[in-house]
């Protein structure tokens, strides 16, 4: 549009005059106030002619004229606020509110001239506005909303855009703006007829090396009557980002596989103290973190109705609730139902079966059965690019946090009095208790401790699942089968079993889909413990037999 | 006892002959009460009770299978459900392709489900079912060459314990993902219903049910004299030592594996029969059967009536079900899991060798004469040894 406006402007001139005359009459004093600000009553003298082409063109030179009244122009043009009047040549723009501004001085009007007409519009204006305020965007005094339109520009690759690009290039001063105008530039050359040969690989060097989807798309576009050097030169370059893309792709999916692996190493984690330290196999493992993620629900409730400024830390308050409550719990069914059942881990998991059943029956009957919204907190939201894989904080964060929660633990059992006492009474309960270790009470801590981390996990699943009270049984098996496939007894191998686990999960997903994957994953687990039936790091030593 | 582990004369003790007599007793009873007595008389059963205590007594029947090898063998299968849904899916096959045009769709040969997913034709596993006697066969083949594979696998590598009840959840896991996918050909989410016709004779008629319920009533007799046959046999006290001392049996010179592998099918065919029996009562089978919970439900059954007793597992799955009828239909359904759920702990804390076995300790303790009270013998000793996985 703009490079055909060139003509149809030089025939404008009298127009122009014209125009700038009633202007000047109407309001002395306020034109051209400012000698800096580009002239734009050329194209407003278009507007008046109630012609397509005029309105076109006009658009077109609104665009490039660095005015900074053009973009309102065009934005009133395009919600059918722009009107004309044919006697006095003035063009009038109805703000929202209603009232009537001179869109050539920027004042107020205070009655409308006679005979207003509206700018018309059809479909072909409709396409010269969207383009004209693409490119009026690229010199927008923001520079994410440049980068923006330098983006749009790049994937609409309009023709008529490349002078506005070059006078945009020409000013821009921001790098990373500067980098997408060129890309946006280059990927217009190169799908542009009659460009010279070594400008188009110049190009599409420009845009190889951006390596993505994006740049693919353009690759794809160079025109077939293109010379056979261009056209080897695009394909080196698009050979080159897929070989790229498809080594990003498998870096997101191991990215994914780490994200779910901390998940399961959360939720395991806990079940690696209580299963795989204390012999307890705990099926009550998931209510535990199904209840830590309801005290999350509970403490932004709370801090909903008394103090929403402290939102963002509800999480953070919720970890230290969350372990403390699910603990106790802990602790309180360890004293009650577990310590009799000693050394009949099977009886065990049927009493803790029916333990979760009712502690999902209490939840149920309290909050109800439905799903029930815990919010994220600003920090959590939100995502970033790295290279080729996008990041969101979310997934971070949980990632940040199962290792923390991990090496915590670590830090517990090894450099900690309570660590020590519950190694001691696990490897040896009489010997300990000879020492004067109070073995009972480091039963009870030590449930109490996996079940506080249960319930710390719930906190950040609350965040990525539904918090129901179906929310346990959905990692309790899971779970155990990261804390089998890591070995039992070993921080270690439950991490590394999570992290395998998660990974090759989201592996397998591309191929076999998420349920395909699910079960290929279940079998392959399976066949495992055939072959390891103590799971990746086992213990060695005659007490495995006893 | 000093003979405890030389065969018992007795084939089935006084306590088997009075489970047998009131099972055979019932399937005469209840029919004749159904079909001899007015509606409106008190000792009327009406044909969906029948229906009810058929569905209870096909459970026994599972609960029987889980005590054979959970009670005598020391292999807790939390995965036992798979083998019942197995079965229950050979039967409603054959029930699907019983229906013939009479579908919705009005398809010949394909059920509604693959004429709405507009498959063109029977996948290759669906052809056979139209013939009883070969789905009959697959009720029988399908759990037990699963339990074959899976056993053999399993127990040859000498998986025991906790590591054995996890990967037999994760394998009914995994089938229950597997069965809810639309592809697998099994109906998917709804599962294969709206059956109509099973030998000929319609399912929803009143006689084909009290012959159902007959039918049921006479495999749980005959899968109690099995599984009693079994365990008072040589094989039996093999499986017996396997149970209290695995390693020192396989010392002995015994394959453990092996026998372990042959109980783990047997018991597996039975759940799978049970299964075949259960859905064409139900009307329906569908991929949550499947469900790990399920399968731990099972073992709550045997848990209350008494592990390794046989009778007290037919006992406990007929109680806790007729418990779980009465709660969930009445004022009290939403309290129900925590009806269960104590149920769970109580008998574990208070009750450990379930209701049968607390009658055989009871009544031993009143008239120590030995001579017919053989199954406390094969109850299991009050403290297993479970391998301590930190030491």
């Amino acid at each position: 549009m703009i490079s055909r406006g060139l003509p149809s402007r030089l025939g404008c001139v009298l127009l122009l005059a014209l125009g700038l005359l009633a202007g000047a009459f109407l309001s002395p004093g306020a034109v051209m106030a400012q000698g800096a600000a580009p002239d734009i009553s050329a194209p407003l003298a278009q507007l008046t002619t109630d012609k397509y082409d005029d309105t076109e063109s006009a658009l077109g030179a609104l665009a490039v004229s660095g005015s900074p009244a053009a973009a309102g122009i065009v934005a009133a043009l395009a919600d059918g606020r722009l009107s004309y009047s044919p006697a006095t040549k003035q063009v009038l723009i109805k703000t929202p509110q209603g009232g009537l501004v001179d869109a050539a001085t920027g004042q107020p009007v205070a009655e409308a001239p006679p005979g207003v007409k509206a700018v018309r519009v059809n479909n072909r204006i409709r396409r010269a506005i969207e383009a004209a305020s693409g490119t009026l965007a690229l010199v927008n005094p923001d520079p994410a909303k440049r980068l923006e339109a330098a983006s749009a520009v790049m994937r609409a690759r309009d023709e008529a855009a490349l002078p506005a690009l070059d006078a945009a290039l020409a000013k821009e001063t921001d790098a990373k703006v500067k980098t997408a105008l060129t890309l946006a530039r280059a990927s217009i050359v190169i799908g542009k007829a009659g460009v010279p040969e070594a400008e188009r690989i110049a190009a599409i060097e420009t845009v190889g090396a951006q390596g993505n989807q994006d740049a693919l798309a353009v690759l794809r576009s160079v025109p077939a009557d293109a010379s056979p050097a261009v056209k080897a030169a695009a394909q080196g370059a698009i050979a080159g980002i897929e070989r790229s893309l498809a080594i990003w792709s498998v870096g997101q999916n191991i990215w994914y596989g780490v994200s779910l692996g901390s998940v399961l190493l959360l939720a395991a984690i806990g079940l690696a103290i209580t299963f795989g330290v204390m012999g307890v196999i705990n099926m009550a493992h998931g209510e535990m973190v199904m209840l830590g993620a309801y005290v999350t629900f509970v403490v932004q409730e709370l801090i909903r109705t008394y103090n929403p400024a402290l939102f963002d830390l509800s999480l953070l308050i919720a970890i230290p609730v969350a372990f403390l409550f699910t603990g106790l719990i802990g602790v309180l069914i360890e004293r009650t139902v577990i310590r009799f059942l000693y050394g009949r881990a099977l009886e065990t998991l049927l009493a803790t079966w029916g333990i979760s059943l009712i502690l999902q029956q209490a939840i149920r009957t309290a909050f109800g059965p439905t799903n029930r919204e815990v919010g994220a907190p600003s920090w959590m939201s939100g995502a970033f690019e790295l290279g080729q894989l996008s990041i969101t904080y979310g997934r971070l964060w949980i990632i940040v946090f199962a290792m923390l929660v991990f090496v915590a633990l670590l830090a517990t059992l090894r450099l900690t009095r309570i660590g020590l006492e519950m190694r001691a009474v696990t490897q040896n309960r009489r010997m300990a208790a000879s020492m004067g270790i109070r073995t009972n009470w480091v039963d009870a801590m030590t449930f109490g401790l996996g079940s506080g981390i249960a319930g710390i996990a719930g906190v950040a699943l609350s965040q990525i699942d539904n918090v129901s009270p179906n929310l346990g049984q959905s990692y309790i098996i899971d779970s155990f089968l990261v804390v089998v496939f890591g070995g039992v007894g070993n921080l270690w191998g439950t991490l590394v079993g999570a992290m395998s686990l998660g990974i090759a999960n989201k592996m397998l997903e591309p191929y076999a889909g998420a349920v395909l994957g699910k079960i290929a994953l279940l079998v392959i687990v399976i066949l495992f413990i055939q072959k390891r039936p103590r799971g990746l790091f086992a213990l060695k030593g005659r007490a495995i037999e006893s | 006892m000093s003979n405890a582990l030389t065969p018992q004369p007795v084939l089935l003790g006084r306590s088997g002959l009075v489970f047998l007599a009131v099972v055979l007793g019932a399937a005469v009873l209840v029919p004749a009460l159904n079909l001899l007595t007015s509606p409106d008389s008190a000792l009327h059963v009406p044909t969906y009770v029948v229906s009810l205590l058929g569905k209870y007594l096909t459970y026994a029947l599972l609960a029987l299978s889980v005590d054979l090898i959970w009670g005598y063998v020391g292999i807790l299968s939390l995965g036992h459900g798979a083998f019942f849904a197995l079965g229950g899916y050979a039967m409603g096959m054959y029930l699907m392709r019983q229906i013939g045009p009479r579908g919705v769709y009005g398809d010949p040969v394909l059920p509604d489900f693959m004429v709405f997913l507009n498959w063109k034709e029977l996948p290759w596993f669906w052809h056979g079912f139209d013939l009883f006697p070969f789905a009959a066969l697959m009720v029988l083949l399908a759990p037990g060459i699963l339990a074959l594979v899976f056993g053999w696998f399993a127990f040859r590598s000498r998986v025991t314990g906790v590591y054995l009840s996890i990967i037999t959840q994760a394998m009914t896991f995994a089938l229950l993902l597997a069965f809810f996918r639309n592809d697998m050909g099994f109906g998917g989410n709804n599962g294969l219903t709206d059956f109509k016709d099973i030998l000929g004779f319609n399912i929803q008629a009143d006689g084909t049910r009290l012959v159902l319920f007959v039918l049921s009533a006479l495999a749980l007799a005959l899968g109690y004299v099995l599984c009693r046959f079994l365990v008072r046999s040589h094989f039996g006290k093999v499986l017996i030592a396997i149970r209290d001392a695995e390693t020192r049996v396989r010392f002995t010179g015994y394959r453990a594996e092996n026998y372990k592998v042959v109980a783990f099918v047997v018991s597996a065919m039975l759940a799978g029969i049970a299964g075949a029996l259960y859905v064409p009562q139900v009307g329906i089978i569908n991929p949550g059967e499947f469900s790990p919970a399920n399968s731990i439900e099972i073992i709550v059954w045997v848990a209350v009536g008494g592990r390794g007793t046989l009778v007290g597992a037919a006992l406990g799955a007929v109680l806790v079900n007729y418990a779980k009828t009465y709660f969930t239909s009445g004022l009290l359904a939403p309290y129900w899991l925590f009806m269960l759920g104590g149920l769970f702990v109580a008998v574990t804390l208070f009750l450990p060798k379930g209701i049968v076995g607390t009658f055989y300790d009871w009544r031993r303790a009143r008239a120590p004469a030995p001579e017919d009270l053989a199954p406390d013998d094969l109850a299991p000793p009050d403290k297993l040894p479970e391998p301590k996985p930190a030491e």
